[in-house]
């Protein structure tokens, strides 16, 4: 049997304001604990919320940048729950007003091409505190730093049918907030989470399966993972004579599995009714092109600017504009002179698997778009050799610099004197007799090795073409 | 005559003038407590080290010629859901018996920066939640005109105080009457503001869309010093009006001729005892003798004002009352064995009956699948009322009609039956629901109870209200009649 797969992804993502959404506490990350704090987002008695104004716009911004329509009258409801995450017992979310629905972005997989996925409503709300629990489950410790600031949730439709597009989805969905600026993305401090729904039912049925709700996916190769192993989990289920139940599971990315967390009998009663202590919000279209008129060019027109004007493969513009901060580099840089093909080879190779290693931001390291500029002219005018200017971009990367300072200061500008690196060569070819006799019987990698000696002797500095081209030549002569 | 019977404009002058020392006002607030208070039992915290401090500073100020505003230095008393800072604020709950707030409410800010002198905090019915002061988790306050009797509530400490000359004014708030009833029932005048007049920020609430704190006087005109005080913008409350606050003193020594007073029937009618609307269509007739013309209007949807607010009021309460959880603050269950045993036993002893009756209520109320049927349809009957008022706002300057349907009842009478005691509130209830100002002013005596008439006015229009009051007040000796202690 036939079985076809349907997801719907809702994205939490904090909003970047200064402060929080109801009071005047910082949203800085990483402070001690309950050290951004107030009465208010304590939820003491007595204290009212207050909305700020930036979050409001910073929700539009994004809510505008997904294509959605943005609500004229929008307003806040209370979310009913007890927990010691939530000091107040309730949240203050949206229910029936959101700030933004019927949206959609573009996506585009290698199995499925292009793709539009709705969305089906942005809407804002306070984020909860948060919980360690001891280990011997003694006792849990709450840190309420976090509680209160801004959120957006993001609400797919359903439209999202492999696990390969959830992913695509949350890449463009994360790129568009980090060009908006309105979110840091940060799985791994929690700015950006996840859930995902998902059901498979035989193809061609019109009711949808029983879906289950996936949690504690904390990164987008996760959640492919996590929806992959549902979706698998759910076909054996059904070809097997059972049932899926409506169930919430947790991905052991240690197990590369889900969990069942727990059975969910209909759905939560979280009493939801208008909050009372603030007032309705009413969206003019001036405020509306004042926050469109703030959106930057987004990662779909850019990528078509980087195709038509440098020249980039479909595929290197689609990797570039991926990340907001990548692109921008790549950017500057070509505007610093550098050749657009070389600069894109570099940030998608050397300078990305540096970033992966060190599991760093670009922004974080000393690189500067006008010394990767200046590293790839001196390549180009072959006053470094590849190799070296791999060596130098380390320099670079770390401490910073002019990369034409330091080939001065280490001495590594690439020997091409005809004269110099003759001598070189004809040292080695008599160093080595059996490699030139071994070349001759037809054995290539004899090549190689005299290459490297010469390298090595030169301490990687000599023309790597004109070395080949040398021994050739030397070895011909003997 | 204790120097405490004198009113504010006079002890401005005095304190102004040097006549009398702040040391000796509040000296003299705290031995009447000590007189009185045993039996009345309003106060369930006294300040008394920190405003004896405050009075001698406050006395050298003077003395330095410092500036004297109006209500400098005057004893005021503070209802114990109005959060004040290192002073234990209860609620008048087990819950927070030990709640001591880290910030001020913004009327405590205010009726700082006129260097009030707080004497102490009041009782009332638990969360604000009752018509009697008797749902106080605390103590039984008594009426000060016979100790056999309620005070009335849930303001039933802030009315008391006053009525027994304790403190010169107190603060008390008002959700569904709970200011004007116990003033109706303890002989003071008690005002509600509009909604929005007065910042919420440090009321601990009750009903959100409802609550209002407003001021509890012997006089008229002390209500609108203590008002003039309190009111206006705050920016730390969303729902406090940016409209201005104007000179409400000057609302007072206006007659009240051409004036137009709409009564409506539903609040002389059946229901309101005969004493009660004797007195009542008396005080019009003195306003009538002063050029004033009134007439019968209908108020048509007030019959299902108390079953509106009872779903609102019990609805928003769920949710603000479910904070108290003992988990960062108050008093928490320690023998709890896993978090949600923690928090049904905090809960379960440390809030009353009806305070869990209410809850139970708008936790039901709002219940998917009953959501449609109690709280949206609520919410439709309180535009309906609201829009009866406007109704008669266009054709009359003001609504006038008793407070309460009776008098203070005895204590204990009515505990077991909640219904008749939400019908205490049914006239004014429906002032909440609209969001319009009202007054209490007592119009004299039933059966040795004092009876309060009931002064309805449009949004934000304070002044007439107090013009009215005042007209009427002058014109008549029952606010200088004092309960025997």
């Amino acid at each position: 049997m036939n079985f076809e797969t349907i997801i719907g992804l809702e994205v939490h993502a904090e909003l970047k304001t200064n402060t929080k959404i109801f009071c005047n506490c910082s949203t800085e990350f990483g402070a001690p604990p309950n050290t951004h704090t107030c009465p208010v987002c304590l939820g003491h008695p007595g204290v009212l919320p207050v909305l700020n104004e930036q979050a409001v716009n910073f929700a539009m911004k994004a809510a505008l940048a997904m294509n959605c329509d943005i609500a004229g009258e929008t307003k806040f409801d209370r979310k009913n729950y007890f927990y010691p995450d939530n000091p107040k017992a309730y949240q203050i979310s949206q229910f029936d007003q959101p700030i933004g629905e019927n949206g959609w972005i573009d996506i585009e997989t290698e199995e499925n091409g292009p793709k539009r996925i709705g969305i089906t409503r942005i809407h804002m709300e306070e984020d909860a505190g948060k919980l360690t629990h001891d280990e011997d489950g003694g006792h849990s410790l709450v840190d309420f730093n976090r509680v209160g600031t801004p959120l957006i949730e993001i609400v797919s439709e359903p439209d999202i049918t492999t696990p390969e597009e959830g992913y695509a989805y949350l890449e463009k969905l994360k790129a568009i907030l980090q060009y908006t600026d309105v979110s840091d993305c940060k799985m791994e401090e929690g700015s950006l989470r996840c859930d995902a729904n998902i059901s498979i039912r035989p193809a061609g049925q019109q009711e949808f399966g029983t879906k289950t709700e996936l949690k504690n996916l904390n990164s987008f190769t996760n959640v492919q993972k996590g929806l992959a192993f549902e979706e698998e989990r759910q076909e054996k289920e059904l070809l097997a004579g059972g049932e899926v139940l409506q169930e919430t599971r947790r991905w052991d990315d240690a197990k590369k599995e889900t969990i069942l967390m727990r059975i969910k009998e209909g759905s939560d009663d979280y009493r939801y009714f208008p909050e009372p202590d603030l007032v309705t919000y009413y969206i003019n279209e001036d405020w509306k092109s004042r926050i469109r008129s703030l959106i930057p060019e987004l990662p779909d027109a850019r990528k078509k600017r980087y195709i038509e004007d440098f020249g980039l493969s479909e595929y290197d513009a689609s990797v570039l504009v991926q990340s907001k901060a990548i692109a921008d580099f790549f950017q500057e840089t070509v505007n610093a002179g550098a050749d657009s093909k070389l600069t894109a080879n570099w940030l998608m190779g050397e300078v990305s698997g540096y970033l992966n290693n060190n599991d760093m931001d670009i922004e974080e390291t000393a690189l500067t778009p006008q010394s990767l500029a200046k590293l790839i002219e001196l390549i180009e005018k072959g006053t470094i050799s590849s190799k070296i200017a791999k060596q130098v971009f380390a320099d670079v990367m770390e401490q910073g610099g002019d990369p034409e300072q330091i080939v001065k200061d280490k001495g590594l500008m690439q020997i091409s004197d005809e004269g110099e690196l003759k001598q070189v060569v004809d040292g080695i070819l008599d160093n080595n007799p059996q490699s030139i006799e071994d070349y001759k019987n037809g054995k290539d990698k004899a090549l190689g090795f005299l290459v490297g000696q010469v390298m090595k002797e030169t301490k990687g500095k000599a023309n790597p073409q004109m070395v080949n081209s040398l021994i050739l030549e030397g070895m011909e002569q003997r | 005559m204790s120097i405490l019977e004198e009113s504010v404009a006079s002890l401005h002058t005095k304190i102004k003038n040097q006549e009398v020392t702040v040391a000796e006002l509040v000296k003299a607030s705290f031995a009447r407590i000590r007189e009185v208070d045993a039996d009345v039992k309003a106060f369930l915290t006294l300040n008394e080290d920190r405003a004896l401090d405050q009075a001698e500073k406050l006395d050298k100020q003077i003395q330095n010629g410092g500036e004297v505003p109006f209500l400098f230095g005057l004893p005021a008393g503070i209802k114990d859901n109005i959060i004040t800072e290192d002073l234990r604020t209860t609620c008048a709950s087990q819950l927070l018996a030990n709640f001591e707030p880290v910030h001020n409410a913004t009327v405590m800010d205010k009726l700082g920066e006129a260097e009030t002198v707080t004497i102490g905090k009041l009782n009332m019915d638990e969360f604000a939640m009752g018509s009697s002061t008797e749902n106080s988790g605390m103590q039984e306050t008594r009426n000060p005109w016979n100790t056999d009797y309620v005070p009335g509530g849930s303001s039933g400490g802030s009315a008391a105080s006053v009525a027994a000359g304790e403190v010169l004014f107190s603060l008390g708030s008002d959700t569904g009457g709970s200011i004007r009833e116990p003033a109706s029932y303890c002989g003071v005048v008690g005002l509600k503001p509009t909604y929005g007049r007065v910042s919420r920020y440090g009321l601990v609430a009750f009903a959100s869309s409802l609550d209002q704190i407003g001021p509890i006087t012997r006089s008229v005109e002390d209500n609108a010093y203590v008002l003039q005080q309190i009111a206006g913008h705050s920016e730390n409350d969303s729902t406090s009006a940016d409209v201005q606050v104007p000179d409400y003193l000057e609302a007072l020594g206006k007659d009240v001729k051409g004036l137009k007073i709409g009564v409506p029937s539903e609040y002389i009618g059946e229901g309101v005892d005969e004493g009660v609307k004797q007195r009542v269509l008396e005080a019009l007739k003195v306003l009538k003798q002063q050029g004033a013309v009134w007439e019968e209007v209908s108020l048509p949807h007030s019959k299902y004002a108390v079953a509106a607010y009872y779903l609102i009021a019990s609805s928003e309460a769920s949710a603000n009352l479910a904070r108290f959880d003992g988990v960062r603050y108050g008093v928490r269950d320690e023998n709890a064995k896993d978090l949600v045993e923690m928090y049904k036993e905090t809960r379960s002893k440390g809030i009353g009956e009806e305070v869990k009756r209410r809850i139970m209520l708008g936790t039901f109320a709002l219940s998917a699948g009953y959501y449609d049927a109690y709280y949206k349809k609520a919410q439709q009957v309180r535009t309906l009322i609201r829009r009866d008022f406007e109704k008669v706002f266009a054709d009359y300057d003001v609504i006038v009609g008793p407070t309460a349907p009776t008098t203070a009842f005895k204590l204990g009478e009515q505990l077991d039956d909640p219904l008749t005691m939400y019908a205490n509130d049914i006239l004014t209830i429906p002032v909440n629901l609209a969001g319009i100002p009202a007054i209490s002013v007592p119009c004299g005596f039933s059966d040795n109870m004092p009876v309060g008439l009931q002064i309805i006015a449009k949004p934000f229009a304070e002044e007439t209200i107090y013009t009215v009051a005042h007209a009427f007040e002058q014109a008549t000796e029952h606010h200088k009649a004092r309960p025997e202690l």
